[in-house]
C-alpha cells in the first residue's frame, strides 16, 4: 500500500533557497514528518527539521504544508491524493536558519516581556484553594504547546514585520488573558495588554484559532474576552464613571 | 563574565518565497461568498429604507420598527407613540436603524468577516494582504469598535421590540404566515444578540471567581454555548430579517395576497 | 571559540534540569541551562498521567509512608531506599510549590489539587491536569525561570545576568581538571559552532535512553547523552539492566508504533482484553501481589467507586507485570489484528467523560490512527519507555562520584529500583532536581575561590568534528537503525543469555562502524552530523545495558530473563555498576552490595510481605529491628 509521493521542500540557509523536488516512498498511515524523515535517511541527510514527540505534544514540528501552517507530525498523508505534489516550507513569519528550521526567538522574547504570575504575598504554597470552574478558562489556554503557528499565521506580523516590536502575537496575548483570569493573580494587566503588547492590533480575523493544533479557541475565549476587559478599563465611560463613584 | 551571545547565520531573513500564498485549496471562496452575502444585504437595506410599504395590519417590517414619527400609520407606532413628532420627514427607519446596524458593524464576528472579505486584511489565513501598513484597531477610526457593548444594549432593545411586534402579530393573526416569519426572525435576532461576545463578558466573563457568583456563572455558561454559534446566528438572523422584512413589504404592496399571508 | 563562565551548568531543560537550575539560581549561583531542543520542548512535556505526591487530598489515609511502601514494592525492593524516602516525603511540597508558580492542576470539590489512581499506587495520588500533566509542569517551570529572569532584569538590567538558557545546544563532553569537573563542551545545533562552559559544577538532567530501541515512546533526544557523559567523565551507572517497557503503546499505524497511551486510561476504568474478549489480566496476578488485587471482574469494577472495601483491578498492576502479560497474550496468538491487545474505555465511560478526562488520547487516536476511543477499543502493545538505571548519586545531594558532577531525573539511577511506578517520575524530577541544584550550589560554595581549570577542549573539538571531516564513511542513520533493531530484538522485554550475548557482539561491531560514519553537508543544523555524534552515546549505553542484563541471572521489574524467570532474594542485595575508560573503551559491569534499609523504614512493612523479597539473613535483621522498635 505504499506509493511514490511527490514532494517539494524548501532547502536553503538563512532565507536564501529554493523549492527542491523529491520523489519518495510513502506508506500507509504515515504523516508528513515520517516522509521528511525518510528523505533525511535516504536522500538528504542534512535536511533540517525540528521535531520531538511525534505525537502533537511538544509543538516542535511546525511547518507550512501546501501553504497552511501545520504540525508535520499530525498531518496524515491520507489527507492528500497520491498524485498531489506536496509543498513543504518553513514558517513564513520567522527568519529561516536552514531548510524547515526557523529562528523563533521572537516568541521567547515576547514571553519574557509579560509580567509573570503574581500571587498575593500572604498565600503559602499548599494553601491555594480554587474551584474547578474558576480554573477551567485558564486551563484551556495552558493546553498551548507553543508551536507558534498562531503567531506565524497572524497577519499583523506575518505581513508587517515592523509590528513585531509592539505586538506580542496571539500566543502571548492569550498568556495575558490566562493570567488575568487566574483566580489568584493580582497583577493589573489590562492597560499593558493594550499599550505594551498590542492587543489593539488584533482584528479578530481568527486565523490563530484556525491553525491551533490544540483547538484552543484563542480568539473567542482569550483575545475577545481580553479586549472586553480592556474596554472596561479604557473605553467604557459608564464603568469608568462607576469606578469613580464607588471607589472601593 | 565573558558573555557573548551566539552568532547566528550571516543572513537572518525569512524564506524568500515570492508568491503570496502556497495554499492549493479554494481559499478565496469563503471571502467571496461573504462579500456577496454582505453586499446583497447592504443593497437590500438601502432599498428597504426608502421603501414606504413597511406596514400592513398586523405586520410591521423589521427594518422600520419601531416607528417613532407621526408619519407612521397608527398601528405601526410602538405603543401608539410618536415621540419624534412630525418634523422628521426622512424615512422613519433611519432613526432606529443605527442601533442594529451599529451592533452588527461592531460585532466581533462581522468585523472578522468584513476585514477579511472587504478589506482583505487578510483575505484568508496564510494569504498575504495587499496593504503596506497595518495598525489594526489601535487608533481612530477603528478604535471605536470598542463601543460594541453600547450597541449591544441598544440591540437588546430592538430585539425586545421585534419580539413585541411578533407577539402582537400572533395575537391578531395567529394563523398568518407573516406572523410565523416574524416570530422566527425575532427568535433568531434575540439569540444572535444574546450570543454576543460583549454579552458574554457582561454576564460573568469579567469575573475571575465564577464559583462566588453561581447565577451569573450559569448565565455565562448559557451565553457561552450560544456564543460558540455566533457566526451561524449572525448569518441566520441576517437572512431572516431580510426575508421577514421583504415578506411584510410584499404583503403590504399586495404582491402576496393568499388568505393566510 | 565562544566561552562562558558560570557557577553551575545544568544540562537538560526538562523537569529535573529546570528545577535544579531554579534552585541554583535561588541560591544566588550564576546558572546556565543547556538543552538540545527549544526551551520548553524537553521530553517532560510528553508526560501525561500526573505527578505522584501523597497529599491525601482525595483519600486522607494517604501519607508519605504509604507512598514510600508503594514505591519500594513497585521497584521490587531494589530501590535506593533513602531516595524513595526523600521522594515520598518531599513530593507534596514540590507540587504545591508549582501551584504557587502558576500551575493549574485539576481540582477536587473543596478546591484542592485533585488526585487520580495509577498502577501500583494504593490511593489516588497523582496530581494532574487532564492528560497533559507534563506540559503543565514544564510550562510552569519554564515560566518560573522567566520570572527569575525578570527579577534579575529589575535589579541588574539584564535578563540573563543570573540564569541563561542555551537552547538547541548539545553537550558532547564534560571537561575536567584532574579529578574534578571543570566545565562542558558543546556545539550549537543552529550554527555548528562550538562553545565551552567553564563551571565547577555540572548537573546532568538529560533524561533517558529510549532511542536505542525501535519501538519506543521516547523522542530523538533520548540518546543517553547524560549517561554516556557521566561514564566518560569517570562516574558510574547503576541498574542499567532495568528498562521499563510501558504496557500500552500504540501499535498502529506503523509510523506511530510505540507512542504512548497513558496509564490514566486504565486508571480511569479502561480494561485490557484479548482477541477472545477475555480480561486476561486476572490470569496474571503474581504471587507477591495476590492479596492486593481483585480476583473477579465484579470486585475490580466496584473498586472504582468504593476503594475502601474492594481490591483494585489487575489492569492497575505495576507496569512490568502488565507489559509481560500483554507480551505473553500476543505470543500465545490471542492478540489483536495489528499485533497488540485491546484497551477499551468506550464501554466503560460515557463519551463526554472520556473526552474530558483523556482529551489528548482522544485527539491522538483520532488524528493518528483514525480511531474514536469513545466508540471503539484501542490496540496497544508494550513500548520502551523509561530507564530505571542511571548515574549513581548520593540521595541527599544528587552528587555523583566525580567531584562537581551531579545528576537528577531520569538520568540518575536508584530511586525507582527495578521498576518505576507511573507518576513517580514527575515528582522525582522535582524532588531531586531541587536537591541536585542545592547540592551543586553548596559544592560551589565549598570551593571558595578555587576554580578548576578547563582542559581537554581540543580533544573534544576534534572528536566532534570527525564525522564532518571524514570522507566516504558510513551513513549514520543506518548504524542507528541497526542498533535499534538489535536492542529491541535481543535485549528487549524478554531476555535470554544467548541473545544478549549476540547483542553484545553486534554492539561491538556497531561501535566500530560508528567511528567511521560520515555526515555530508555543512555545520549549520545538520541532523546527520548530530546523529553521528549521538551514536557514541547510544552505543556506550547499550553496551552497559547488555552487559548488566547478561550478568543479572534473575527476573525482576524491568529485567525479565527467560532462562531465569524467578526473582531471587540473593540478587536483591546486588546492584550492578557500570563504568568505562574516558575514551569509552573497556566498559565494565561489577556487582556492588545494596545498603540495608534503615530500621524505621524497613519496619514500615509487614514481615509476611518482606519474606517474599528478602533473604533469611535479612529477615533475621528485620526481626531484630522490629523488636528494638517495639
Ligand atoms: C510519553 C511519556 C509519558 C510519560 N508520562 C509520565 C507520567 O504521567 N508521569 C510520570 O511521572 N512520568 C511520566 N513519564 C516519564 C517522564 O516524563 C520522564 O521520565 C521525565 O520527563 C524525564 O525528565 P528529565 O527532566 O529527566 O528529562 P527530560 O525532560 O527528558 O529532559 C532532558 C533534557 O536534556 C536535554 N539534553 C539531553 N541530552 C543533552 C545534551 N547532550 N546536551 C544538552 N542537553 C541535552 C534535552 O534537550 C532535554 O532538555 C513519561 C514519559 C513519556 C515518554
Ligand atoms: S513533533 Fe512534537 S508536535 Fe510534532
Amino acid at each position: 500500500m505504499s506509493y511514490k509521493g511527490k514532494f517539494r521542500v524548501w532547502r536553503g540557509e538563512g532565507g536564501e533557497g529554493r523549492l527542491e523536488d523529491f520523489t519518495v516512498e510513502v506508506n500507509e498511515g504515515e504523516v508528513v514528518l515520517d516522509v521528511i524523515h525518510r528523505l533525511q535517511a535516504t536522500q538528504a541527510p542534512d535536511l533540517a527539521v525540528r521535531w520531538n514527540c511525534k505525537a502533537g505534544k511538544c509543538g516542535s514540528c511546525s511547518m507550512e504544508i501546501n501553504g497552511k501552517p501545520r504540525l508535520g507530525c499530525m498531518t496524515r498523508m491520507s489527507t492528500f491524493t497520491e498524485d498531489e505534489t506536496i509543498t513543504v516550507t518553513p514558517m513564513r513569519t520567522f527568519p529561516v536558519i536552514k531548510d524547515l528550521v526557523t529562528d523563533v526567538s521572537y516568541n521567547y522574547q515576547k514571553a519574557r516581556e509579560i509580567p509573570s504570575f503574581t500571587p498575593p504575598k500572604d498565600v503559602k504554597p499548599g494553601e491555594y484553594r480554587m474551584q474547578q470552574i474558576d480554573v477551567e478558562r485558564s486551563q484551556e489556554f495552558r493546553k498551548c504547546i507553543e508551536c507558534f503557528m498562531c503567531n506565524n499565521v497572524c497577519h499583523v506580523i506575518r505581513d508587517h514585520e515592523e509590528n513585531k516590536t509592539h505586538f506580542a502575537g496571539p500566543r502571548f496575548l492569550m498568556r495575558i488573558a490566562e493570567l488575568d483570569m487566574h483566580p489568584y493573580d493580582v497583577a493589573d494587566r489590562k492597560d499593558s495588554a493594550q499599550e505594551d503588547h498590542g492587543l489593539g492590533y488584533c482584528n479578530i480575523t481568527k486565523c490563530c484559532t484556525e491553525v491551533c493544533p490544540e483547538h484552543i479557541k484563542i480568539t473567542d475565549n482569550a483575545l475577545i474576552p481580553m479586549k472586553e476587559r480592556v474596554v472596561d478599563r479604557k473605553y467604557d465611560p459608564l464603568v469608568w464613571l462607576g469606578n469613580k463613584i464607588f471607589r472601593r | 563574565m565573558t558573555q557573548q551571545t551566539a552568532e547566528s547565520p550571516a543572513r537572518k531573513q525569512r524564506a524568500q518565497l515570492k508568491v503570496r500564498t502556497l495554499r492549493t485549496d479554494r481559499w478565496w471562496l469563503a471571502p467571496a461568498l461573504t462579500f456577496a452575502g454582505l453586499t446583497f444585504f447592504l443593497i437590500y437595506g438601502f432599498w428597504a429604507i426608502f421603501d414606504k410599504s413597511y406596514f400592513v395590519e398586523p405586520y410591521i417590517a423589521p427594518f422600520s420598527s419601531p416607528c417613532l414619527t407621526t408619519a407612521c400609520p397608527e398601528g405601526a407606532r410602538l405603543f401608539g407613540w410618536a415621540p419624534i413628532g412630525d418634523w422628521f420627514t426622512l424615512p422613519p427607519g433611519l432613526i432606529i436603524l443605527g442601533l442594529p446596524a451599529g451592533f452588527r458593524f461592531t460585532c466581533y464576528y462581522y468585523r472578522k468577516s468584513y476585514y477579511r472579505s472587504f478589506w482583505l486584511s487578510p483575505p484568508a489565513c496564510a494569504v498575504g494582504e495587499p496593504h503596506k501598513k497595518y495598525t489594526g484597531e489601535t487608533r481612530l477610526p477603528l478604535v471605536i469598535q470598542n463601543v460594541h457593548r453600547y450597541f449591544f444594549y441598544g440591540a437588546i432593545l430592538i430585539g425586545a421590540i421585534l419580539s413585541y411586534d411578533a407577539v402582537l402579530a400572533l395575537i391578531h393573526k395567529p394563523a398568518g404566515l407573516g406572523t410565523w416569519i416574524l416570530l422566527v426572525n425575532a427568535a433568531l435576532i434575540v439569540l444572535y444578540t444574546l450570543s454576543c461576545h460583549s454579552c458574554r463578558h457582561i454576564t460573568a466573563g469579567r469575573l475571575n471567581h465564577f464559583s462566588k457568583h453561581p447565577l451569573r456563572y450559569r448565565a455565562w455558561t448559557f451565553v457561552s454555548k450560544l456564543n460558540a454559534k455566533h457566526m451561524q446566528l449572525a448569518w441566520a438572523s441576517l437572512f431572516s430579517v431580510m426575508i421577514a422584512d421583504f415578506y411584510v413589504r410584499m404583503v403590504a404592496k399586495g404582491v402576496i395576497t393568499f388568505p393566510f399571508a | 571559540m565562544e566561552r562562558h563562565e558560570y557557577d553551575v551548568v545544568v544540562i537538560g531543560a526538562g523537569g529535573a534540569g529546570l528545577r535544579a537550575a531554579i534552585e541554583a539560581r535561588q541560591q544566588g549561583k550564576r546558572t546556565a541551562i543547556i538543552c538540545k531542543s527549544l526551551f520548553g520542548k524537553a521530553h517532560t512535556v510528553m508526560a501525561e498521567g500526573g505527578a505522584a505526591a501523597a497529599m491525601g487530598n482525595v483519600n486522607s489515609d494517604d501519607n508519605w509512608m504509604v507512598h514510600f511502601r508503594d514505591t519500594m514494592r513497585g521497584g521490587k525492593f531494589l530501590n535506593n531506599w533513602r531516595m524513595a524516602e526523600l521522594h515520598a516525603k518531599e513530593a507534596p511540597d514540590r507540587v504545591w510549590e508549582l501551584e504557587a508558580w502558576g500551575a493549574l492542576f485539576d481540582r477536587t470539590k473543596d478546591g484542592k489539587i485533585s488526585q487520580r489512581n495509577f498502577g501500583g499506587h494504593e490511593y489516588p495520588r497523582l496530581a494532574h491536569v487532564g492528560d497533559r500533566t507534563g506540559l503543565e509542569m514544564i510550562r510552569t517551570l519554564q515560566q518560573r525561570v522567566v520570572a527569575l529572569q525578570q527579577e534579575d532584569f529589575e535589579v541588574h538590567g539584564d535578563y540573563e545576568a543570573y540564569i541563561k538558557v542555551f537552547a538547541e545546544c548539545t553537550v558532547t563532553r564534560l571537561l575536567k581538571d584532574g579529578d574534578a569537573i571543570s566545565g562542558a563542551f558543546a556545539y550549537w545545533r543552529e550554527t555548528g559552532k562550538f562553545i565551552t562552559f567553564d563551571a565547577p559544577a555540572v548537573v546532568l538532567a538529560t533524561g533517558g535512553i529510549g532511542k536505542s530501541f525501535v519501538v519506543t515512546s521516547n523522542s530523538w533526544e533520548y540518546t543517553g547523552d547524560g549517561h554516556a557523559l557521566a561514564l566518560l567523565a569517570g562516574a558510574q551507572l547503576i541498574n542499567m539492566e532495568f528498562i521499563q517497557f510501558h504496557p500500552t503503546g500504540m501499535v498502529w499505524p506503523p509510523s506511530v508504533r510505540g507512542i504512548l497511551v497513558t496509564e490514566s486510561v486504565r486508571g480511569d476504568g479502561g480494561v485490557l482484553t484479548n482477541s477472545e474478549g477475555r480480561r486476561f489480566m486476572f490470569d496474571y496476578i503474581p504471587d507477591v501481589f495476590k492479596d492486593k488485587y481483585a480476583t473477579t471482574e465484579e470486585e475490580g469494577d466496584r473498586w472504582y467507586t468504593d476503594q475502601a472495601n474492594n481490591r483494585r483491578p489487575p489492569e492497575l498492576l505495576p507496569r512490568d507485570e502488565v507489559a509481560r502479560a500483554i507480551n505473553a497474550e500476543v505470543k500465545a496468538g490471542r492478540g489483536s489484528p495489528q499485533g497488540g491487545v485491546f484497551l477499551d474505555v468506550s464501554s466503560r465511560l460515557p463519551a463526554a467523560e472520556i473526552v474530558k478526562r483523556l482529551p489528548s488520547m482522544h485527539h491522538q487516536f483520532k488524528e493518528l490512527a483514525d480511531v474514536d476511543i469513545t466508540a471503539e477499543p484501542m490496540q496497544v502493545g508494550p513500548t520502551c519507555h523509561y530507564v530505571m538505571g542511571g548515574v549513581e548519586v548520593d540521595a541527599d545531594t544528587g552528587a555523583a562520584s566525580v567531584p562537581g558532577l551531579f545528576a537528577a531525573g531520569e538520568v540518575s539511577g536508584g530511586m525507582h529500583g527495578s521498576n518505576r511506578l507511573g507518576g513517580n517520575s514527575l515528582s522525582d524530577l522535582l524532588v531531586f532536581g531541587r536537591r541536585a541544584g542545592a547540592g551543586a550550589a553548596a559544592y560551589v560554595d565549598s570551593l571558595g575561590a578555587r576554580r578548576p581549570q578547563v582542559t581537554g577542549v581540543e580533544e573534544a573539538h576534534a572528536e566532534a568534528m570527525a564525522p564532518l571531516e571524514r570522507q566516504g564513511g558510513e551513513n549514520p542513520y543506518e548504524v542507528h537503525h541497526e542498533l535499534q533493531r538489535t536492542m529491541n530484538e535481543l535485549v528487549g522485554i524478554i531476555r535470554k543469555e544467548s541473545e544478549v550475548a549476540e547483542a553484545l557482539e553486534a554492539v561491538e561491531k556497531l561501535k566500530e562502524r560508528a567511528t567511521n560514519t560520515t555526515a555530508p553537508g555543512g555545520k549549520i543544523y545538520n541532523p546527520g552530523w548530530h546523529l553521528a555524534i549521538d551514536l557514541r552515546n547510544m552505543l556506550l549505553v547499550s553496551e552497559c545495558v547488555a552487559k548488566a542484563a547478561l550478568l543479572r541471572q534473575e527476573s525482576r521489574g524491568g529485567h525479565t530473563r527467560d532462562d531465569y524467570p524467578a526473582m531471587e532474594p540473593e540478587w536483591r542485595r546486588k546492584l550492578l555498576v557500570c563504568s568505562s575508560k574516558p575514551d569509552g573503551s573497556e566498559v565494565q559491569v561489577v556487582e556492588k552490595t545494596q545498603v540495608s534499609m534503615r530500621d524505621d523504614l524497613i519496619t514500615l512493612f509487614d514481615r509476611a510481605e518482606l519474606s517474599k523479597y528478602l533473604t533469611e539473613e535479612e529477615l533475621a535483621e528485620y526481626d531484630a529491628a522490629a523488636k528494638e522498635l517495639s
